[in-house]
């Protein structure tokens, strides 16, 4: 089992690859579509802005091949803005196409309930449904947010768990064997690291 | 909800960690790394890692120190100390730094907050301040607390946050060390005048000190002696102010 992280400057990889090295994965960098045919899991980092990332996916032509390996129904994890690049269109900076990979949309956090935003902090994950991803993690345990926007799913049942800030949003979403925390794992201490590791762990079936 | 915290502080000294009396007089209390995965253990909801050298005060040394200690603690990290411009911040959080804490470099540089509020968000730009009470009155303090500011208190709150700090910390050098309790009119004043989350410091000298100062709105507490001295942690701080319903990460 190989698992391939994303390197291609829009997101900070040391946290991510330090947890999976500690679970006893030495994770490999993908940056160009000759590194997906090697790697059982991969895992899509993000820091920064929607249409920034989606560009630099598609000057270094990983978006089809992203695409072709969740078609292999080999399992996807996409962190925080990962999460998001996973939704059908983001809104930040105009509207774009994403991955297209769980449909949705990405808008801002809803400003009008009087919140700060960005909304960082550890905050609870109200569990949907049952997953792997979720194994011997306890229904409304805290992780860590920072966030300017918020996915909304197409469909109620790709909400895998929820968060309150002001309203309800998606804090975890799966679709078959591809799933995206909007929270970040790697800084969310010991729930963040079983969550990696039931990823890990995962052969991409529900 | 979004919930409080509880953030170890971690003072730097030629590599190692040490802690301060009105920052002076610092005494070493060991290994920052091993400290730092204790303090994740324990479930703090933060580590702040300052440097405080006063000479030979070098990013180098502070970029290694962080690099090691994100090896093995999978919690968000507020970095700083000799941060002077976009490229020392840039670095820090590629080893790892979650948040940049500016202080010196905030009173000369300004732009130094927009420019990394800009590149990296407004939630990766903490600034502190150190405060030391002369006969009453309140002056602001850079450089570990030799330089006097002319700048007012409210004057630079409004000054940062204008820039695009996304949030502010406390520290008082009188009360620093003195294990007291923290300045509770000081906190009430910057909660009046900051739309930002405040983090208070300096004084924490026992499990009620933290209270009294979430309850008087802080966001977050940061403790040095308290966890530094006694036989005290973040776990058995939690336990207590659960009894208060103050709203804490659950694990």
């Amino acid at each position: 089992m190989t698992i391939g992280v994303v390197d291609i400057g829009i997101g900070n990889l040391g946290s991510v690859r330090q947890a999976l090295y500690n679970l006893g994965w030495d994770a490999v960098s993908v940056s160009s579509r000759d590194h997906f045919a090697d790697i059982s899991h991969l895992i899509l980092p993000g820091v920064g802005a929607f249409a920034v990332a989606m560009e630099k996916l598609n000057r270094a032509d990983l978006v089809q091949p992203i695409q072709k390996f969740a078609l292999d129904k080999r399992p996807i994890l996409g962190i925080c803005l990962g999460m998001q690049l996973l939704a059908s269109q983001g809104t930040e900076d105009g509207i774009n196409s994403g991955l297209d990979l769980i449909p949705g949309i990405i808008k801002p956090i809803d400003a009008s309930f009087n919140l700060r935003v960005p909304h960082v902090g550890w905050n609870e994950a109200h569990h949907k449904q049952k997953h792997p991803l979720l194994k011997n993690i306890r229904d409304d345990v805290d992780f860590y947010f920072v966030h300017s926007f918020k996915f909304v799913a197409s469909n109620q049942s790709d909400v895998l768990a929820e968060t309150e800030y002001g309203e309800r949003f998606a804090s975890i979403v799966c679709r078959d064997n591809v799933v995206g925390t909007q929270f970040h794992p790697e800084k969310s201490q010991s729930n963040g690291i079983r969550l990696l590791e039931n990823f890990c762990s995962w052969d991409g079936n529900c | 909800m979004l919930k409080r915290r509880i953030i170890p502080v971690e003072l730097l000294e030629a590599g190692r960690l040490v802690k301060t009396i009105g920052f002076n007089n610092a005494r070493d209390v060991g290994d920052p790394v091993k400290s730092s995965k204790v303090y994740s253990d324990q479930d703090a909801d933060e580590l702040v890692i300052m440097q405080i050298d006063r000479t030979h005060r070098n990013i180098d040394t502070l970029i290694k120190v962080i690099s090691k200690i994100a090896e093995h603690c999978f919690v968000p990290l507020t970095v700083g100390g000799g941060v002077t411009k976009i490229e020392d911040a840039r670095r820090l959080l590629e080893v790892g730094a979650d948040k940049i804490l500016i202080n010196s470099a905030a009173y000369r540089d300004y732009d130094l907050i927009t420019q990394i509020a800009k590149s990296f968000g407004s939630q990766a730009v903490v600034v502190s301040m150190d405060v030391l009470f002369e006969n009453g009155d309140l002056a602001l303090f850079s450089n570990c607390g030799r330089m006097k500011e002319a700048i007012s208190f409210r004057s630079h709150v409004a000054a940062v946050l204008a820039a695009g700090a996304g949030e502010l910390m406390l520290q008082v050098i009188n009360r620093d060390g003195m294990m007291q309790g923290y300045d509770l009119d000081l906190l009430h004043l910057t909660r009046s005048i900051s739309t930002a989350p405040v983090i208070a410091g300096s004084g924490a000298g026992n499990f009620m000190h933290l209270k009294e100062a979430l309850e008087a709105g802080a966001d977050a507490v940061a403790c040095g002696s308290l966890f530094n001295f006694g036989d005290n942690n973040p776990l058995r701080a939690k336990a207590f102010l659960k009894n208060y319903g103050i709203p804490l990460k659950k694990v």
